[in-house]
């Protein structure tokens, strides 16, 4: 493991990779800020860019750094006009935005920095403990346990699809795995659902949906709700003083402790992720503050503004947990990072540690350069960053279709893409507009083949269907996965503080 | 073609482009062709990629053709490709697509309508040998070791590999126990998408035996994972004279997995010659032994008639196999 390492840390260090995990996090906070723009949007407008790097600890590298970045983006946007670019900080608006029009809008996003850095540190140092634990368990699997996992991963988004959502969910997962099915499986020598289209014959191509449900219909969105973007006219609030006092530091200090191990847990579960981490965060610390602190809660509590920001910042980095050590993705943005390493060659999973210790050390490391970045790169720049609020729709709705366009196009040299995406990413926007969430499909899109294939594998090697009893390992993730579906219905007992309308995911 | 300002691809696209025109301006004089324009029937990394865009940065950098272009079309397992080829002959004469072993199988499967006979052939350039590996800690030793767990349990004796069912490397895993006197149908293949998720099945006990590229084997071996027990090649290879061959374990069979290149149909006679000349000048240059020795290749030269028979022959040994195990 040390010499893992050492060899993660030299890869991280290199000069490309420092420049990726500043330049990650720089276009991420930026991007980020921009209301309706969440991680997914970007990093999907992203990928074709990573792709294009070639190296995949580079191309990881720069998307974990926009992740991180767009996570803090959101946060400033939500302090400083109430209008969260990310679902994920949406808890963060309930403290920050009254701190801002307190007049503290400086503190607040001092703490909300600070907060962040702390939760994705601890984030970190927690991933580099339980990866190796959970990977060395997972070289044992056979395909019948990966096919379990699969069946796991796709329950869990059960869970955390949202009250009154999880029928929705669980349409829009099933849409998704029968688009897995279209072209030539891996298994398969011919072509299903292609309809005689050749461009379909290897299948969806998964950039152009990530595109399509994610990048395309916020440019169409931009342009149908012109009410939207420029919520609150744009960094009104003058920024000044960004310094807390040691008994402000002193009182959010064990607020900041727990809830990065908290958001950090629940961000390993498959299918919770940053948005549950930050809304959990904020009901638990709440709930077992003095009367006294409760009562600010709403209104400009720090701990009420340190709490999620912590969780969701460590949740991030808890949700690469499943994806490094198990290769299944826990959220929307994960299901995206995996799809981006898929299509940079590399399998994640168990062997990724043994086979190419280069990229998951680099990675695990190049997350508390990251956070190292943000907190020095943003505490300064803040009033300056924040005049990106008030970047108009007629610069943002072209900008975002410049890139979705060029992106899918250039991955694979063929038009038909284009059209594609299109097609695609309109009929993304009606499902959205029709309030279906998308991260289900493009889960239910990556794990389908892989579900798929590892029955079929099973299938074949014990000549039926005696493995899903005959692996005891098989049979635990099963009930596991049971567990998860029937799980919603319990959680949505616990924490009705979930706001309603929040888009899905992290 | 993924071009980016960053990537290091275009990085090395461009060097080779300045060498190029350096070299192109000094020795003009053994230049033979203008301009190449590579079309790849694959997306940008897989073996046809890297297939033609090493020959492309031997050709320009050694001064033997002035330029270099290239065309990623993937789509139908290369058949759109091959379409757009046949369709746009006349406007296509300067374009030469790089194809392999599969363009046999898929047109004896059907995955598209066409076959080599409807292309102009040029020459195969490249190979790369099969081989079967066992897990280093594995009890099989040798292919007389796996034949005998094959006999005694023959559904317990999975062999994995990287391609579909009925694709390359089942090929190879039941032509070797054809070759064994052993029931070729029998052969339970275990198919995996990528080749790293068929290594973990291996090192994982759920496959007995991996059937794969050779230098993807000896890479495999150099690592000390896994122990190659038999190479489909005439004679040991001198990239890794320790695994041995199938003939010399009395298993009479040999394999190879070509890459080469088709030009559009129709092409003029004296176009091809050049062509073919070009190529055939390539393996004297230390600019081609610089990037064969860099991706492990092994040179196999088949040109014209000698192409065309040695594809005849592969289609119908494989479309034998085939039938027999029920794939046609």
């Amino acid at each position: 493991m040390l010499e893992g390492i050492l060899i993660g840390l030299s890869t991280a260090f290199s000069v490309t990779n420092v420049l990726m995990v500043v330049g990650g996090c720089l276009i991420g906070t930026f991007i980020g800020m921009l209301p309706g723009l969440g991680p997914m949007s970007i990093i999907a407008i992203m990928i074709p860019i990573a792709i294009g790097i070639g190296d995949p600890s580079a191309a990881l590298i720069l998307l974990a750094g926009v992740y991180y970045g767009a996570i803090f983006g959101g946060s400033t946007s939500s302090i400083l006009i109430n209008a969260p670019g990310v679902a994920s900080t949406v808890a963060t608006s309930f403290d920050g935005y009254p701190l801002a029009r307190q007049g503290k809008a400086g503190k607040a996003l001092t703490v909300a920095a600070i907060a962040s850095f702390a939760g994705g540190s601890i984030g970190a140092v927690l991933l580099m403990i339980f990866a190796p634990m959970l990977a060395s368990v997972a070289l044992l699997f056979h395909s019948a346990e990966y096919f379990a996992l699969m069946v796991v991963g796709l329950s869990a988004i059960a869970a955390f699809a949202g009250s009154g959502q999880v029928l929705k969910a669980v349409l829009m997962t099933l849409l998704g795995l029968i688009m897995a099915t279209v072209g030539e499986g891996a298994l398969f020598n011919l072509p299903r659902f292609t309809m005689g289209i050749m461009d379909l014959q290897s299948g969806f191509g998964f950039i152009t949906l990530a595109m399509a449900m994610f990048a395309l219909p916020e440019a169409i969105y931009l342009v149908l709700d012109p009410g939207r973007s420029n919520a609150g006219g744009g960094g009104g609030n003058e920024i000044k003083d960004l310094r807390i006092s040691r008994a402000e530091a002193r009182q959010i200090a064990p607020v900041i402790g727990r809830q990065s191990i908290q958001g950090f847990l629940i961000g390993v579960l498959p299918g919770a992720g940053a948005t549950i981490a930050s809304f959990l965060g904020y009901a638990v610390e709440r709930n077992i503050a003095p009367r006294e602190e409760q009562k600010e809660f709403g209104k400009g509590s720090l701990k009420g503004l340190a709490a999620p920001e912590s969780a969701n910042n460590a949740a991030c980095t808890g949700s690469f947990v499943p994806l490094l050590t198990l290769g299944i993705p826990g959220s929307g943005t994960t299901a995206i990072l995996l799809g981006a390493l898929i299509a940079l060659n590399v399998s994640p999973g168990p062997r990724l540690m043994v086979d190419e210790p280069e990229i998951f050390w680099a990675v695990i490391i190049s997350m508390y350069l990251g956070n190292v970045v943000l907190l020095i790169l943003n505490l300064p720049l803040i009033p300056y960053i924040a005049r990106v609020l008030a970047v108009p729709r007629s610069f943002l709705i072209p900008f975002i279709l410049f890139f979705t366009l060029m992106g899918a196009y250039i991955g694979q040299n063929n038009a038909t893409e284009l059209l594609l995406l299109v097609g695609l990413g309109v009929a993304a926007t009606a499902l959205r507009l029709a309030d279906y969430p998308l991260a289900p499909l493009l889960i239910g899109f990556i794990l389908g083949a892989m579900l798929e294939d590892n029955f079929a594998r099973s299938m074949q090697l014990y000549d039926g269907v005696s493995f899903i009893w005959e692996r005891p390992m098989t049979a635990g993730l099963l009930v596991l996965a049971a567990v998860l579906v029937l799980l919603p219905g319990y959680r949505r007992l616990r924490t009705r503080m979930r706001a309603r309308g929040i888009e899905g995911g992290d | 073609m993924t071009k980016f300002s960053m990537t290091r691809r275009v990085m090395m696209a461009a060097a080779v482009a300045t060498l190029g025109l350096g070299g192109a301006a000094s020795a003009g004089s053994h230049q033979v062709l203008e301009r190449i324009h590579f079309l790849i029937p694959g997306g940008a990394g897989g073996g046809w990629d890297g297939t033609a865009r090493g020959t492309g940065e031997a050709l320009t950098r050694s001064g033997l053709i002035g330029s270099a272009t290239y065309e990623n079309m993937s789509g139908g397992g290369g058949g759109k490709a091959i379409g757009f080829l046949i369709e746009n002959a006349a406007s296509q004469q300067d374009t030469l697509m790089v194809n392999s072993t599969p363009i046999v199988i898929r047109s004896l499967t059907g995955v598209f309508p066409y076959n080599f006979r409807d292309l102009t052939l040029v020459a195969s350039i490249i190979g790369d040998y099969a081989a079967i590996v066992v897990n280093k800690d594995s009890p099989i030793n040798s292919m007389s070791d796996l034949v005998a767990a094959y006999k005694a349990d023959m559904g317990g004796t999975a062999i994995g590999g990287g391609s579909v069912p009925g694709g390359m490397d089942h090929l190879v895993a039941a032509m070797v126990m054809q070759a064994a006197g052993e029931d070729p149908t029998a052969v339970k293949y275990i198919p995996y998408d990528a080749g790293g998720k068929a290594m973990a099945a291996l090192l994982s006990g759920e496959i007995k035996a991996l059937s794969t590229g050779f230098s993807e084997a000896v890479e495999l071996a150099r690592a000390g994972e896994v122990r190659i027990i038999g190479v489909t090649a005439d004679a040991r290879v001198d990239a890794f004279p320790d695994a041995p061959t199938m003939k010399e374990q009395g298993i009479d069979m040999t394999f190879v997995n070509w890459r080469g290149f088709f030009a559009a149909p129709g092409l003029p006679a004296d176009k091809l010659a050049r062509f073919q000349e070009v190529l055939a000048k390539m393996y004297d240059t230390p600019e081609w032994e610089e990037v064969r020795a860099r991706n492990g290749w092994v040179n196999i030269h088949n040109s014209g008639d000698d192409f065309r028979v040695f594809l005849e022959e592969q289609e119908q040994i494989i479309g034998d196999l085939m039938r027999k195990l029920g794939f046609l």
